[in-house]
């Protein structure tokens, strides 16, 4: 496959690791968060903490719009997919995520029909295949999926549809980060920057990082060399006592973003005042709602969601791992009482979940690539 | 909801209170702790997962929800919790493909599958060959000559003759190719809304004529896994097939009967130790299958495992992974280390064995946890999906 | 939610300009380009596919710059190791 497999190479991955290795410094100790769900997700499907020395420790960030949905708003579609003649359409990532009282799938077995789409097109082409029923399309994600909703909507409009709306649960990358930098609980040294959401929003968005916070970013792709590539970055940025924002993932990310897709969102969306995150609690302007002027769209408007506020269970520490405080096998329920058959939070049950990711590839003791450290040094 | 957290959460603290209580005491009679590093405490919790994992299985769910009928953990979980636990009985205990009877001195292989896949006609076959196919394999890699099916069919109300007709005509086909023959069945008709069109349950019954014993639980360390072919076809047939995702692809279901490549590799081989039709939860959790039943590690590779380049096209598009797809003519073989290369041999003389490749072994490190070496290089845990986006793919 | 996947445009759709039929290593699929309006792909480009839509182009030259990075160190590493090799030899 190209512009993967070019990017999956071992042999190059050899020679990353130990320049990687070269830069540290000895006797310190690094930290380099990754913000994105993503990268998480490849980070341990291919293996990837193998190539690193052990001075460097790779912490998860938040950046999973799944793992961020708090209790509530599960509760909130569900309760828009038990409204009579609806069909409720979700990506499959929030089929499993657990609500007070159950699953998508629980619910489903309870007498909903919540079906799950590839794209919200998919939602649009259910709509116009059944006039007879209200398609909800529940969306979640970061800027990354944000215009693909935004056109989604446009779309519906252009075609006089009267019976799609969105449940809109978009959420923004730069106020996570922030909330990230600003926790006392984290020394950080270095951010790999989110990818695909970058094609959206470009790389400005993170200057504030290299600027104020002193924080080296370097924006990358989502193959396994490009995160040891942006890995071998910031390192060296980090010897060289620079802190910059960078992209590696030139080939798709444009250090603008896309005009298109931005204007789109801000044509059908707009921020919300403040929005409950999972674990990090209320954050001002950090997610999206419909504009009045696609009110008719808009499924908070059309139907009443209850909105209410659900704690998440005593025993869950999903807020922690999010803010990468707690690495997931140090929560106390851990594989125990929660695993991704019985999963207590979010961080389990979504595919880019930190929890999901340890315990689906990553559970087990790691034995670095010895080579790694040894060659490269001097 | 969370009255079932509270409930687990205690059984766990309970079961981990009952193992340090078991911990074996130095002479003095104090219980010896090790030091605790930060490497140490990561080993203290993935040995505590491991004695989590190892624990009766209990059905949270008040409900049956779509990922019981996957393939994955929560189907095992299902049959563990409620169907082994009320039908007990040894003959059922193994959880292979089919059972392995003794009847008047005689042994006789018994197997059954429901078919629910919709839609009923896709690329490659269609439900009919599912169901030859799938009971005649089954008998197969437990080691017996398939002779006979029963075929059950419910039908919806309004379901047309000519398409009942087809399917029946693909049953009779596929049964000539496979050499079994259907000696009884069942109709009953169900009201329209239900049954999608038309269920089909066959059950089969084969002999036993070989000396051998096959399981899943005989795989010993040194063992090499070997695959007949590539994977995911059918999974990604019928994602295609339904024609929700708009994705056209050149991929065809794999649907065939394995018997004759089955006797082919144990005519050579007769030293096999376990054979599984990966159908539904795919490959990677016959690898699991084998791991938990014989209590050892596997250890794959990603590189050796064949998978055709358009499933894998798909199934990156899709975000799922090959290894979890289902097969509907693939067997999984497990065979000591030293006849691995005759066994490769003796599947790829068959076409449809054409790409038989071993894709990894077993191993004494690890019990009970299958890992796979990247592409990349690097090692990642490959373990049982839940439930599976795919409903109902055969 | 970040999963990106390339692929190659083969067609556009002949009635519909903000459909495009790409190909991801023989599989094909209508997708969405209308979030590239302003520079609209043309068969033989390759993009960036998410949720059924495009997102972004894949800029061929950048492509080939940080495979040329990654093969230059890969190059310096087989160096070395050579020549570590070849230390240990004498």
């Amino acid at each position: 496959m190209r512009f993967v497999d070019e990017f999956r190479d071992a042999d190059k991955a050899h020679a990353l690791a130990a320049k990687i290795a070269a830069l540290c410094e000895p006797g310190r100790q690094y930290k380099l968060m990754e913000v994105c769900g993503g990268h998480t997700h490849t980070i341990y499907k291919h293996g990837l903490e193998d190539y690193l020395p052990e001075s460097i420790t790779l912490v998860h960030g938040p950046g999973c719009p799944v793992c961020v949905i708090p209790m509530g708003r599960v509760d909130d579609a569900i309760h828009l997919a038990s409204q009579p003649d609806v069909i409720m359409t979700s990506f499959g990532d929030m089929m499993r995520v657990p609500g007070s009282g159950g699953s998508f799938f629980d619910a489903n077995a309870e007498g909903t029909n919540i079906r799950m789409v590839y794209s919200p097109l998919d939602s649009l082409k259910l709509a116009r295949q059944n006039p007879g029923k209200q398609v909800v399309f529940m969306a979640i994600g970061f800027e990354t999926t944000a215009p693909s909703t935004a056109m989604t909507m446009i779309r519906a409009a252009a075609e006089g549809l009267k019976n799609f709306s969105v449940f809109c649960n978009h959420v923004t990358i730069v106020p996570a980060i922030k909330a990230i930098l600003d926790s006392p609980d984290l020394r950080l040294d270095g951010f790999i920057g989110p990818g695909h959401v970058s094609t959206v929003i470009g790389c400005r968005p993170y200057e504030f990082i290299a600027r104020d916070y002193g924080k080296p970013v370097v924006v990358a792709g989502f193959e396994p060399l490009d995160i040891l590539q942006s890995i071998y970055m910031l390192m060296l940025q980090l010897s060289q006592g620079r802190s910059e924002v960078e992209n590696q993932y030139a080939r798709v990310v444009p250090w603008d973003g896309n005009i298109v897709a931005l204007k789109a969102i801000g044509q059908t969306m707009e921020l919300r005042p403040y929005f409950e995150w999972r674990g990090l609690g209320f954050i001002s302007h950090s997610a999206l709602q419909v504009r009045e002027k696609y009110a008719a769209m808009d499924a908070e408007r059309l139907f009443q969601v209850p909105g209410v506020r659900v704690a998440d269970p005593k025993a869950c520490q999903c807020g922690e791992v999010l803010k990468g405080v707690l690495k997931p096998w140090e929560c106390k329920v851990f594989g125990t009482a929660c695993t991704p058959e019985t999963p207590i939070g979010t961080c389990m049950v979504s595919p880019e979940g930190a929890c999901a990711a340890y315990y689906n590839f990553g559970r087990m003791n790691r034995s670095r690539v010895a080579e790694a450290a040894q060659v490269g040094r001097p | 909801m969370s009255r079932w957290i509270d409930e687990a959460l205690a059984e766990h603290a309970q079961a981990e209170h009952e193992h340090s209580a078991h911990e074996p005491l130095t002479p003095a009679g104090r219980a010896e702790l090790p030091l605790a590093e930060a490497q140490d405490r990561e080993q203290q919790v993935l040995d505590r997962i491991d004695r989590a994992r190892r624990r009766r299985p209990k059905v949270r769910e008040e409900r049956v929800t779509m990922s019981h009928g996957a393939g994955g953990k929560a189907t095992h979980t299902l049959i563990e919790a409620v169907f082994l636990d009320a039908f007990r009985n040894p003959l059922l205990e193994p959880l292979e493909d089919a059972a392995a009877l003794q009847v008047n001195g005689a042994r006789i292989a018994l197997t059954t599958d429901s078919y629910v896949v919709s839609p009923l006609f896709f690329p490659g076959g269609d439900i009919g060959d599912l169901a030859v196919n799938g009971t005649v394999n089954d008998l197969s890699v437990s080691g017996a000559r398939p002779l006979y099916l029963s075929a059950g069919f419910i039908l919806e109300e309004g379901f047309p003759v000519a398409e009942l007709t087809r399917l029946a005509e693909s049953m009779r086909d596929a049964a000539a190719a496979a050499g079994v023959h259907i000696v009884t069945g069942d109709t009953k008709v169900v009201q329209k809304g239900k049954a999608d069109g038309c269920y089909i349950n066959t059950a089969g019954v084969g002999v036993i004529e070989r000396d051998i014993d096959l399981g899943v639980a005989h795989a010993q360390p040194g063992d090499a896994i070997i695959v007949s072919g590539p994977i995911g076809d059918h999974g990604v047939t019928i994602m295609l097939a339904r024609g929700e995702l708009d994705i056209e692809a050149d991929i065809e279901s794999d649907t065939a009967p394995l018997n004759h490549l089955v006797a082919g590799l144990l005519d050579q081989v007769p030293s096999v130790r376990a054979m599984r039709d990966a159908t539904r939860g795919g490959v990677a959790t016959i690898l699991n299958e084998i791991a938990r039943a014989a209590d050892v590690g596997v250890l794959v590779s990603e590189d050796d495992i064949p998978v055709r380049a358009e499933v894998r096209g798909a199934s990156e598009l899709l975000g799922i992974d090959p290894m979890y797809v289902a097969c509907e003519g693939r067997l999984v073989a497990v065979v000591p280390g030293q006849d691995a290369e005759a066994a490769v041999a003796a599947l790829r003389a068959h076409p449809l064995g054409e790409q038989a490749a071993v894709i990894g072994h077993v191993r004494q490190e690890q019990p009970g946890i299958v890992q796979l070496k990247t592409a990349f290089g690097g090692t990642r845990i490959v373990d049982l999906l839940v439930g599976d986006p795919l409903p109902r793919i055969c | 939610m970040c999963l990106g996947i390339p692929g190659e445009v083969i067609e556009l759709h002949p009635d519909q300009p903000d459909l495009a039929k790409v190909d991801v290593s023989g599989v094909r699929r209508l997708i969405n380009i209308g979030l590239l309006a302003d520079d609209p792909p043309k068969p033989g480009e390759w993009v960036l596919i998410h949720v059924g839509f495009a997102l972004s182009k894949i800029d061929e030259h950048e492509a080939a710059a940080a495979l040329a990075f990654l093969e230059g160190i890969g190059q310096a590493y087989e160096d070395e190791i050579a020549a570590l090799k070849e230390s240990l030899i004498e």
